[in-house]
């Protein structure tokens, strides 16, 4: 599949923590959502001022096509190696478009305490809402039509990469 | 022939028997329930997986630890449980099994956990759910006579997998009364099918089923030499009752010959791991030092049961209603 009209991943990554320096509290607990969320949320932290211990989220047990598609087959372990309660979190994800992981997340992490607060981080807003969710802080806006799913794949040198799938059967994100 | 536990395209429909079970739906299960297992350990010791969705226990035979970790399972994935001891009402009363599973298939359940003293119950009860095109309701053997008690063999399937990582280079003994426990039949299954090199069953000829060779597994009458260079203790439950019959003759003289004591435990690996489904015997088939022994993993069985049962659960609530 061709990238085409995607930006490159690691610029991108560039102008997402630009964005976010400064404006993030020093001691925000990042919360990256699995799998590609987790690989920003831990290059974010390496990147920004400040000490922001990393946590990872999977939200299959919080999805709302469970009834649908029934659960995945691959499940990571949600880790969250900090107090939820009280703290300042950012949720991190790689590409964000219906909202419905992200309020998956939402709804998982208030199940482990209730935060001070919550901000948003993607690396890609390619639109297409279905819920009234807003990021705060957005590396590149994208449009990509609707058969098609953005991806975000991480090589073993640690580099990102941006692609495009198509989409079978409904976006995730 | 297909299994009937499985639908059209191999997806888990029903678990009835870990019998002929693929090893990558068995794998499947107990991956599901590793992140299960943390979920015990947070604020809110809930998932929304089942919300709305009823769960009926029904437990034709008595069995309060069993029925009690299917319950903290279905409402830790917020279920509605309904607990029903139908020894004590309707089949006393006279109506059959399965007339009392179509009143409470009216009361719409989506799944139902059953124990029940006769073999092959739960598969009688999945058969005429799905001869009757009610397909979408799910059905959980938690234990059948002496023919299985699968959710029983995956714990203790994933309880090794914890400690001991890999199956294809072990060498597990399972001792006791092999002859009356379905906890051991299902354990049995399970491994070998996971490919676990070496399955030893040990007990006295009157408590070992004939013929149980063909199940895949070594006999041995010796303790000591059954015990001998294994990761893996699995002692089973000694029931009571059957020291009143000819199979034994008293439970001291049991002890001596079978019950797991360090002195005998000292004959397997130094990292060896020891297993009980419980409830225990104490001085009976396991001592009180081996029970509460570094060894041990007897009370983490218990935990991760109940993780196992969520992903089984979640798993068949979450499958496809065959066409």
């Amino acid at each position: 599949m061709t990238a085409a009209g995607l930006p490159d991943a690691e610029i991108t990554l560039g102008r997402l923590a630009e964005k976010m320096r400064g404006a993030v509290a020093f001691d925000a607990k990042l919360i990256g959502i699995h799998s590609g969320g987790a690989w920003i949320a831990e290059r974010l932290a390496e990147m920004l001022d400040g000490r922001h211990p990393v946590g990872y989220i999977d939200v299959s047990f919080y999805r709302d096509d469970y009834a649908q598609k029934g659960l995945h087959a691959k499940l990571a372990t949600t880790t969250l190696p900090f107090e939820v309660g009280a703290s300042r979190i950012v949720l991190v994800d790689d590409v964000l478009y219906t909202g419905r992981s992200v309020r998956a997340a939402l709804n998982e992490i208030f199940d482990y305490g209730r935060p001070e607060s919550i901000e948003l981080a993607v690396l890609i807003d390619r639109g297409g809402r279905e819920l009234p969710i807003e990021p705060t802080y957005v590396g590149a806006r994208v449009a990509v039509a609707r058969d098609l799913s953005v991806v975000l794949q991480r090589h073993l040198d640690g580099s990102l990469e941006l692609s495009l799938e198509s989409a079978n059967g409904g976006g995730r994100a | 022939m297909r299994n009937p536990q499985l639908g059209p395209g191999g997806e888990l429909q029903h678990l009835l028997t870990l019998e002929g079970l693929p090893p990558e739906v068995i794998g499947r299960i107990l991956d599901t329930a590793v992140p299960f297992v943390s979920i015990a350990e947070r604020d809110v010791k809930k998932v929304p997986l089942l919300r709305g969705k009823t769960v009926f226990n029904l437990f034709f035979e008595n069995s309060t630890r069993t029925r009690t970790t299917f319950e903290i399972a279905a409402k830790r994935l917020s279920a509605d449980v309904i607990n029903l001891n139908i020894g004590v009402s309707s089949t006393t009363k006279g109506e059959t099994l399965l007339d009392t599973i179509d009143n409470l298939v009216a009361m719409n359940a989506d799944m139902f956990v059953v124990r029940h003293s006769q073999s092959g119950a739960p598969h009688l009860i999945a058969q005429h759910l799905s001869t009757t095109g009610r397909g979408g309701i799910h059905v959980i053997n938690a234990g059948d006579g002496r023919h299985g008690h699968p959710t029983q063999g995956l714990l203790d399937l994933f309880t090794i997998r914890h400690y001991k990582q890999e199956f294809h280079a072990l060498t597990v003994a399972i001792v006791g009364d092999v002859l009356h426990s379905r906890v051991a039949r299902s354990l049995i299954q399970g491994l070998t099918t996971l490919g676990t090199p070496e399955v030893r069953v040990v007990g006295p000829q009157t408590l070992l089923p004939t013929a149980v060779e063909r199940m895949g597994v070594r006999v041995f009458h010796d303790m000591r030499a059954g015990l001998a260079g294994c990761d893996v203790v699995v002692m089973l439950r000694l029931q009571s009752e059957r020291m009143k019959g000819a199979l034994l003759p008293s439970a001291g003289e049991y002890f001596k010959h079978y019950g797991l004591t360090a002195e005998k435990l000292r004959l397997a690996k130094p990292d060896a791991i020891v297993m009980h489904p419980g409830p225990m015997n104490r001085g009976v088939e396991i001592d009180s030092a081996v029970a509460d022994g570094k060894h041990s993993v007897i009370l983490p069985q218990v935990t991760f049961g109940i993780a196992v049962r969520m992903a089984v659960m979640s798993i068949l609530a979450g499958s496809q209603v065959p066409a």
